[in-house]
């Protein structure tokens, strides 16, 4: 669909200067002193804009949160998610159990963590393979022009298929094969990363592609192809680093979706199994006794949510601070 | 405009025949048996003759065509015929599915309604919310209001289905004891009575749908609405004397509506795919609850059909949303 906020290429090589030299606020010592200052790097002035963000920053500072306490808990809460403790069952929260424990007296504090563990990583996985199919797709698209039409109705022809239906599809058909030749955890995480992977890579096609075709033109890659650079190189020095902005923020949000699609997938039940439980399927297993213990469902759609919702300011604020035009103001 | 019209249908045959191919392959090429689930008893014989009833003897070729008759010839035929009372279709094989052994189409069939009901009225209820939202936050543009429509559909879209649609049963029926958890779908709709309770079974669903819709849409239509104010006819609608309810209602909503619009047409397929959550939450028999139920007992004609139905919607839905860009919006047309 239509993409707010179309940069222009030439202000993201500009943005640099002009804003050291030309900001109407600076007083003229402080002018003179950023004249003397080496260079900065431009990354430091993203960060400056991402800071006046608030939404941003309480998105990063709730994703670091949940972030550290998955991937580090586990070591300081070192209970076991699989322990079976038949004289805790169903327990509310306590001191020895935080967040309660499942009907099978299994702590919750410690199924979510590993439960997140598995959810962010299929949210990491599936978005790198997605974002690397569609930079790869769109920069071939946007740098050749004899590939631009037949991979841009590819992509429309991708952006036409039933996402859901095909994913429930492809699991169902593909659990049990990848399980035999992976171990039943690798196979199904495989599975459901490249499955939401292929399925999702179409917008940041779209998005390389209109950057591409726009730097393609800039005076700089003439310059670079009248001194004999190879196209390769020319993609890898010189296109893939002024794309890098979008994909960024096409990356973050592919985050997002990830876990959700994850998560419904579980949901469904067509996802990983019960003994190696994501967000999505604690949710899942918990809907049989919500009515007794409410938090079985409560603490992991808490997290889903959380984590999605944090991971989308992020974008939101990466969006605004990679803007030059925004940024500064 | 017809023109472009026919464009655009060329355009979604051979889109329609990729996405038959892809599901077909993805089907057939998937290991696994039809007939592994019988028991090992029956004899060679049988079993080949059973192999040759299903048709999965055949090249792989063959059975794709045939399965396209069946799906783009026989079964529209069928509905002719039921409709008008005709025989054109008699004798010709229909899709059958492995679980019931009757036709997939009589399935969807009854099916269909439920689906319709609760998400078509999901979505309009949706719209309808999003509309006064979308247009107030953007006129009144970083106020408290619309801070909290931001941030309430930053919330709806980060907030899946499945956890808003467990919630609301938590609270509204298992804490408030307000509406049923649960979806009657043998409710007769006779009286004022059974009609109360239509309304009261369907709210909770429609709500969790609708929550997706309107955070969607609303934030669309406020961006939109937001290009248009700063524009220069705004301006002159102005200094023409316009009251502002004509200004904000007629030249601004009507302009920003075109882009909306087409979102909207594009959002149907994606509510359709939502309701397969939905219908698994409170129970609704609708067709993504038969998409389920036909995936854990390995029923492939109609996962197969239901798939291929939901790539059908989206490509339909596709074309209307460019056809009414390009009625509403004339520089689309001649591009």
């Amino acid at each position: 669909m239509t993409e707010p906020n179309k940069k222009d290429p030439r202000a993201v090589a500009e943005g640099l200067n002009a804003e050291a030299t030309l900001g109407p606020d600076h007083a003229p010592a402080e002018d003179l002193a950023q004249h003397i200052a080496p260079p900065r790097n431009q990354w430091w002035d993203v960060w400056d804009q991402f800071k006046t963000h608030k939404g941003a920053m309480s998105g990063a500072a709730v994703f670091i949160v949940i972030f550290v306490m998955v991937v580090f808990g586990p070591y300081v809460w070192t209970f076991s998610p699989s322990y079976i403790d038949f004289e805790a069952m169903s327990a509310g929260p306590s001191l020895s159990h935080p967040l309660g424990t499942d009907p099978l007296g299994r702590d919750m504090l410690a199924r979510m963590m590993t439960g997140g563990r598995i959810s962010i990583a299929v949210g990491i996985v599936a978005m790198v393979i997605s974002i690397f199919l569609g930079t790869l797709v769109g920069v071939l698209a946007g740098y050749s022009k004899a590939l631009d039409g037949p991979l841009m109705r590819l992509t429309d022809l991708f952006l036409a298929l039933p996402v859901l239906p095909l994913l429930l599809v492809m699991v169902m058909l593909f659990r049990q094969p990848l399980s035999a030749i992976m171990g039943v955890n690798m196979g199904i995480f495989a599975l459901i990363v490249s499955a939401i992977g292929v399925t999702s890579w179409m917008h940041a096609a779209r998005i390389v592609r209109g950057e591409v075709l726009a730097i393609k033109e800039r005076e700089f890659v003439l310059a670079a192809r009248s001194i004999g650079t190879p196209n390769f190189r020319m993609i890898m020095r010189h296109i893939l680093p002024n794309v890098l902005s979008p994909v960024m923020v096409a990356a973050t949000l592919g985050i997002a979706q990830a876990i959700i699609t994850e998560s419904v997938l579980s949901f469904l039940g067509l996802g990983f199994p019960p003994d190696f439980p994501t967000w999505g399927r604690l949710l899942y297993d918990g809907i049989e006794y919500m009515q007794q213990t409410p938090g079985l469902v409560i603490w992991p759609g808490l997290a889903i949510s959380l984590t999605v919702l944090s991971v989308n300011y992020i974008g939101d604020g990466l969006r605004d601070a990679l803007d030059p035009r925004i940024r500064g103001r | 405009m017809l023109n472009y019209t026919i464009r655009r249908l060329i355009l979604a045959i051979p889109t329609l025949l990729f996405i038959s191919l892809i599901i077909f392959a993805l089907l057939k090429l998937a290991p696994g048996n039809p007939l592994g689930d019988l028991p090992l008893t029956i004899p060679p014989e049988v079993r080949a003759k059973m192999r040759e009833a299903l048709g999965v003897n055949k090249p792989l070729l063959v059975q794709y065509i045939l399965w396209l008759k069946e799906f783009f010839w026989v079964e529209p035929l069928h509905l002719f015929d039921v409709l008008f009372g005709t025989h054109f279709s008699d004798g010709m094989q229909r899709i059958i599915s492995w679980q019931t052994r009757s036709p997939v189409f009589d399935i969807i069939a009854q099916r269909i309604p439920q689906t319709l009901w609760v998400v078509g009225l999901a979505y309009v209820v949706g719209v309808l919310i999003a509309l006064p939202i979308g247009i107030l936050s953007a006129y009144r543009q970083y106020s408290v209001f619309d801070q909290v429509g931001t941030f309430a559909s930053m919330l709806g879209l980060a907030v899946p289905p499945f956890f808003s649609g467990v919630l609301v049963i938590l609270v509204f029926s298992v804490y408030l004891g307000w509406f049923p958890a649960i979806y009657d779908t043998n409710l007769q709709v006779n009286d004022w009575h059974s009609f109360v309770e239509q309304l009261r079974q369907m709210v909770m669903p429609v709500l969790v749908l609708a929550i997706q819709t309107t955070s969607q849409i609303s934030r669309y239509l406020r961006s939109s609405m937001l290009d248009n104010l700063s524009q220069d006819y705004v301006r002159t609608a102005r200094a023409k004397g316009m009251t502002e309810w004509v200004v904000v209602m007629t030249h601004v909503l009507r302009n920003s509506m075109i882009p909306v619009i087409t979102v909207i047409a594009l959002g149907v397929p994606a509510i359709f795919g939502g309701a397969i959550v939905t219908e698994q939450i409170f129970l609704v028999n609708g067709i993504g609850q038969l998409l389920i139920s036909a995936i854990y007992s390995n029923d492939l004609p109609m996962v197969q059909t239901l798939t291929f139905i939901f790539a059908v919607l989206i490509v339909v839905f596709n074309l209307i949303a460019d056809l009414l860009y390009g009625v509403l919006d004339p520089r689309i047309r001649y591009d």
